[in-house]
């Protein structure tokens, strides 16, 4: 049972100074920033899945470069902090983001997709670490992570988009992250393969997306035709009523990439 | 976060920042009735939980720089990641720099030297200090709240 005592002196609400630090005014800054930042994007998409491996930074780069190519301004946020690899599979890993007064620009990759990716800030060959003790990281590294997130979206003068593509790392949190970032619900473009180990973790990961506000566009199944069996992009489809989007063979033509750009 | 001084009823105000350089915090904030001051002492694990949130405990004193938090704690950075400003925004009052200043610049990490620069550069411009030499640039770094800079 808790024993409610009225403290002898104010408590926090009957003080009328506001809180010197501001903090919840400088939350609300940052949220502002983003908010500007993306007035210009006409539709966020994430490219999510509850899978790792199912090839979600595959799909999503020629995903974007199909959409450039009918010239669709459109660009691409690699969400992947800890395993990026959007900067390599859209030719970009040598080029520099520029600062430019209060924003960063990001590079222009293959097709002239505008990218920015964590790759393009971390020394060869070494993993995303951040500077503080290491025995409490466990407490600070997610927040860490979502700041850093917070940084890419509101920082990158991204310009006028007809679509953001964030690929985002297997499991739901950063997309948790990404949905509390957003000024509106994000749309999300599911991938999964053909197995039923992968239908059940999508299932999870996406029915929790739903519940934090996203917009399903539907199903894209990768890895079809090949080792993998089963009827993952279907069950999906049908349980949470949403099309599927496009089967993705291995070495798939462009046109499979053409129909789903015209899909997003 | 507000602090009461409890014997006086008033709410204390913040103060100042300082930061002893071993991943600690330590914020003051005084009471304007009586003048006593407090010390908030965050440990290194409570500093880099505030850092990671982009807030600054006493205000945000020097504005948003793009990538502030990602320039600041990614340890694993490589060096020349971002490419400096192509229109370097123009010294008001043509501040200065010493020469033990530049040197001790030359040690800040390439990835976050612009925007240290920049910082120091402003703060001096604002107060009217014509050269930064390195008791300015540590006046700032306490001022402002400029932890790892």
């Amino acid at each position: 049972m808790i024993c409610i005592v009225r403290p002898s002196f104010r408590t926090y609400h009957e003080l009328s100074e506001p809180d010197s630090s501001g903090v919840v005014d400088q939350i609300g800054a940052q949220r502002r920033r983003v908010a500007d930042r993306l007035s210009y994007v006409r539709r966020v998409v994430a490219v999510m899945s509850g899978k790792g491996g199912v090839g979600k930074s595959f799909v999503t780069a020629h995903l974007a470069r199909a959409v450039a190519r009918v010239g669709r301004p459109v660009g691409l946020l690699d969400a992947d902090l800890d395993g990026p690899t959007a900067a390599r599979l859209l030719d970009a890993r040598e080029r520099r983001l520029t600062l430019d007064g209060d924003a960063v620009l990001p590079v222009a990759a293959a097709e002239g997709v505008k990218l920015v990716s964590m790759d393009q800030l971390l020394a060869d060959g070494r993993a995303l670490a951040f500077t503080g003790p290491d025995r409490d990281s466990h407490v600070w590294r997610g927040t860490l992570e979502a700041a850093a997130l917070r940084e890419f979206l509101a920082d990158v003068a991204w310009g006028a988009l007809d679509v953001l593509l964030v690929d985002l790392p297997p499991g739901l949190q950063r997309f948790q992250q990404l949905a509390e970032l957003l000024p509106a619900p994000a749309s999300v473009i599911t991938v999964t393969i053909p197995t039923p180990e992968s239908r059940d973790a999508v299932r999870r990961a996406l029915g929790a997306a739903i519940g934090h506000g996203a917009r399903p566009l539907g199903i894209v199944e990768n890895m079809v035709g090949g080792a993998f069996h089963g009827d993952a992009a279907d069950a999906l489809a049908e349980e949470f009523g949403v099309p599927v989007l496009a089967r993705v063979p291995f070495h798939p033509p462009d046109a499979v990439w053409t129909d789903l750009a015209a899909r997003v | 976060m507000k602090f009461l001084c409890v014997e006086c009823d008033r709410q204390m105000m913040f103060d100042e920042r300082q930061l002893p350089g071993d991943g600690t915090f330590a914020a003051a904030f005084k009471c304007p009735a009586c003048g006593r001051v407090v010390a908030m002492l965050a440990n290194p694990m409570e500093t880099q939980l505030v850092a990671s949130l982009g807030v600054k405990i006493g205000g945000d004193t020097i504005g948003e720089q793009p990538f502030e938090m990602i320039r600041a704690t990614v340890a694993t950075a490589k060096d020349d990641a971002l490419r400096e400003p192509i229109r370097e925004a123009p010294s008001r009052t043509g501040v200065r720099w010493s020469a033990e200043a530049l040197e001790r610049l030359s040690r800040v990490p390439a990835f976050v030297r612009g925007m240290v620069k920049r910082i120091y550069a402003e703060y001096a411009e604002e107060r009217g200090i014509a050269e930064i030499t390195p008791a300015v640039m540590d006046r700032a770094r306490t001022e402002l709240g400029l932890e790892g800079m």
